[in-house]
């Protein structure tokens, strides 16, 4: 018997309830088990939620993602635009009644129930969780962190002495070492002196495990929101698939058009500019802040240079040197194409990052059209990565 | 000490008795309203367990949460029947609620169809639906949860697939049939005969494989657990388990508007001459019963929907005044849903209630149609046919084990949706380990067949 709430307010419990009702939630159980295939789901359909994950801002640890109830599919007839019902009211025939009227109140009970869809779902999903999981699907190859010649060093403990800083005493070691004295030589009382360690600092040289990554986006008026979008994502991904590799991860946000300034994370996405594009004051700016920032032998460089490939003719070579230079000092130099409309012959900006891996630098470029290439986009940094990384160690 | 309901049960009951209500006693229990919410989605207070269950689940409960209906009561019916009541409800609620229950006790007691389903078993169902439960656990920890839940979606999806008529504990088919016997009496055979011929032909010796099945076959789960050819044992028995309990289900389904109708009218009645009940509780008892039984939500004027509580209390009301209770309750015993809107529901009664027939347009409102009673009858029923279910049976199982089956297209005047068919079939092939095929229209009528094949899905 159900009832509209309307109905009087549950005044009393009327009878002891039987608590073991409370313990356990069959609903909530299988609930749990929908939501788990959900997730499987939503994991077979990874450059989906990719590319459709909603992304926020700084170091966002976890994504939502829309999703449908699972359905259970059952046998149905073919959806009929014209079908007929019985309804109750004052109307007459030939009366025409709207949407808003449609007061559907259903008397569920027992089988047969046969609702469907329900409401969308945002399911959060933890960053780090997506990443592995692209990783296994993807069968990405893990990078192997360069260690350039670093001077960077820190201070490790190593080792144990008599002497040393009180706040350094060891006290269980030197614990012990009074248990090993007082076996050997019953004579003796409490901790001595000749117990007491201290543990030892030294300086160890680190292998670099620092990274930068510059965003080089180009925001010139040619470029739309939509495509800005689509780096915003590529970058994401990458951004989030260096952080598995490198303890430390700079991320320098750029924005050119025919000149070029650096971002913040929030403000960066928000840029559009107008006139035309000069790759090269983009570039320029990326070597400056390697030089100032970076040294490029204790840091791993890379940039992602996001563009739709335009740019000016008068450029071109001004353009050459600036990458070849920025090329030889990152790991990785990587143009992606934005190129959400059609276009015929190769672009201007593909030609020159031809032109750099042509002289053997470490640089790529690939193009995504739509948001389901920025998975592939993200798979083919990783993969290429991972060879250049393997034979440069090869290499002496 | 405020009042129990519990005390006024003992006078409801003897009134009740006064009144010609005839049921099994009844067990009462106050549960929590998630359990109510369990209980509407699971359709039984112990079930097994599947992730569908889980998305209705959730839905019902946001549902609860912007304030749609909330239960009061379910009740199940067997020797002793079983009702379980929402923990918050209020004491003139559960008055009211009690003589509800008292109400479905006695349909459930008196009426052809449960009287069937309570004499196949499904006086115990709970019992059984908790066994089957336990039967299911053993299996996941056998065979594994995924297994497991693979059987169930393509049980589940065939909850609805059963044949009411040919009953619960069913025969197999007679894996043969005789041959017809050689006709004899006709003159050129008897002449034959006479001419003492030495060797004659065995007589009906003959038998002929029976083709499987015999004839379209409705009850897909019972074909299924007995004729698949490589499915395991324990995927049959939860195949059956299924069966067994939508076989409880029907009775409770293709009489709801009845069921529901005669439960409110009693608890009106009872409470009305129930002089044992204070004036105050019985105000907010019968102000809760309208609630219950309006046609339509307090905020419209015109709904495109009806309201079973409403009809059948509406019937039953006019039924009674017309014929008197005895004549009332031969009703209930012998009908269900179907012949008692069709014999009961008159022109006048739908035009008092102001019932009319509406068709959806593809673009556009909804436009008014007529109010003519057949129509009328045909349209409230159409949905409830076959377990509300488009009409799909075995037609064949091919001698390289594929299953065929059919939509009658033509009774249920459209083809079945593809997509989710398709997902039926893959549900369906993972048991049954052979391609499996079914025969329907599209939508420009025209015949087609989906096959989905285990082997390369």
């Amino acid at each position: 018997m159900p009832s509209d709430p309307s109905g009087s307010a549950p005044a009393d419990i009327p009878n002891a309830v039987n608590d073991w009702y409370e313990l356990f939630s069959r609903g909530s159980r299988d609930w749990l088990r929908h939501s788990e295939k959900i997730r499987a789901a939503v994991r077979d359909h990874l450059p989906q939620v990719v590319a459709s994950s909603d992304i926020i801002g700084d170091g966002a640890r976890t994504v939502r993602v829309p999703v449908r109830m699972l359905e259970h599919y059952r046998f149905k007839l073919r959806p009929d635009a014209n079908a007929q019902g019985v309804g109750q009211g004052s109307a007459k025939p030939g009366d025409l009644l709207g949407e808003a009227n449609a007061g559907n109140k259903p008397g569920n009970k027992g089988a047969g129930g046969t609702e469907r869809g329900g409401p969308e779902l945002l399911l959060e999903f933890k960053v780090d969780d997506i990443i592995d999981w692209m990783w296994e699907e993807l069968q990405l190859p893990n990078l192997q962190p360069r260690a350039g010649q670093s001077d960077e060093s820190e201070w490790k403990r190593e080792g144990w002495d008599r002497r040393g800083a009180r706040s350094r005493l060891d006290r269980r070691r030197s614990f012990k070492e009074s248990v090993k004295r007082r076996s050997m030589d019953s004579a003796n009382k409490g901790l001595i002196d000749e117990d007491l360690r201290f543990r030892q600092l030294t300086r160890r040289r680190q292998p670099a495990l620092r990274a930068a990554v510059f965003f080089l986006l180009d925001v010139s008026a040619s470029m739309t929101e939509a495509d800005r979008q689509l780096a915003k994502t590529f970058y994401f991904w990458v951004a989030a698939g260096l952080r598995r590799v490198y303890r430390s991860l700079d991320i320098v946000f750029i924005a050119h058009t025919t000149e070029a300034w650096e971002f913040s994370e929030s403000d960066f996405f928000k840029v559009s500019g107008s006139g035309g594009t000069v790759a090269s004051t983009g570039l320029g700016k990326v070597s400056e802040i390697i030089k100032a920032r970076f040294d490029p032998n204790s840091c791993n460089v890379y940039l992602f240079y996001a563009s739709d490939g335009d740019n000016a003719m008068d450029d071109r070579e001004a353009a050459r040197v600036e990458l070849e230079n920025v090329a030889k000092m990152t790991q990785y130099s990587g143009y992606v194409e934005i190129s959400s409309g059609l276009r015929g012959s190769q672009s201007e900006t593909s030609k020159l990052f031809d032109a750099v891996a042509a002289l053997g630098l470490p640089s790529g470029r690939c193009s995504i059209r739509d948001a389901n290439d920025v998975a592939s986009a993200v798979r083919h940094f990783f993969t290429r990565e991972a060879q250049a990384a393997a034979a440069s160690d090869v290499a002496p | 000490m405020k009042p129990d309901w519990r005390g006024t049960l003992p006078q409801l009951e003897d009134l009740a008795r006064k009144l010609g209500l005839e049921w099994s006693p009844v067990i009462f229990e106050a549960v929590p309203d998630s359990f109510m919410t369990e209980i509407a989605v699971y359709g039984l207070p112990v079930r097994m367990p599947h992730w569908s269950f889980g998305a209705r689940y959730i839905y019902q409960l946001l549902q609860r949460h912007m304030g749609y209906s909330r239960l009061f009561e379910v009740v199940f019916p067997g020797n002793p029947g079983r009702a379980y009541v929402a923990s918050s409800n209020g004491l003139a609620d559960n008055i009211l609620v009690s003589a509800h229950v008292l109400g479905h006790a006695d349909f459930s007691h008196n009426n052809m169809m449960f009287r069937r389903s309570q004499d196949q078993g499904a006086e115990h169902i709970i019992e059984h639906a908790a066994s089957h439960a336990r039967q299911i656990e053993r299996d996941i920890e056998a065979h594994g949860f995924e297994a497991v839940e693979r059987v169930l979606d393509a049980a589940l999806s065939l909850e609805q697939y059963i044949d009411i008529d040919r009953g619960l504990r069913r025969e197999n088919y007679a894996e043969y049939i005789s041959a017809p016997a050689a006709p004899t009496d006709d003159a050129f055979r008897t002449r034959f005969a006479s001419l003492g011929a030495d060797d004659k032909p065995a007589a009906s010796q003959r038998r002929l494989r029976a083709p499987l099945p015999p004839h379209p076959e409705k009850d897909l789960l019972w074909f299924i657990a007995t004729y698949a050819p490589d499915m395991e044992s324990w995927e049959r028995d939860i195949f059956l388990a299924v069966r067994a309990e939508s076989f409880y289900f029907y009775p409770v389904y293709a009489t709801q508007t009845m069921n529901e109708g005669w439960a409110s009218y009693w608890h009106a009645r009872l409470l009305r001459e129930a002089d044992f009940i204070p004036q105050d509780t019985y105000l907010d008892a019968i102000k809760c019963h309208s609630d219950v039984v309006r046609p339509v939500a307090a905020e419209e004027q015109i709904a495109l929907a009806v309201n079973p509580y409403h009809l059948g209390f509406t019937l039953w009301e006019e039924i009674i005044k017309e014929g008197g209770v005895e004549y009332a309750r031969q009703i209930m015993r012998e009908d269900d849903d179907f012949s008692f809107l069709r014999n009961h529901l008159s022109k006048k009664m739908a035009a008092d209630m102001g019932l009319f027939r509406f068709q959806k347009q593809s673009h556009g409102p909804v436009k008014v149609l007529d109010q003519d009673i057949d129509e009328l009858r045909e349209a409230l029923l159409h949905e409830k046919y076959n377990f509300g279910a488009p009409r799909v049976s075995v037609a064949e199982v091919r001698s390289n084990g594929t299953l065929v089956l059919e939509h009658n297209s033509e009774i249920d005047r459209r083809g079945l949706e593809t997509e989710s068919a398709r997902k039926v079939l893959d549900y369906v092939a993972h048991v049954w380990r052979r391609p499996v095929v079914l025969r329907t229209v599209d939508a420009m009528s025209k015949a087609i067949e989906l096959t989905t094949d285990p082997a390369t899905a």
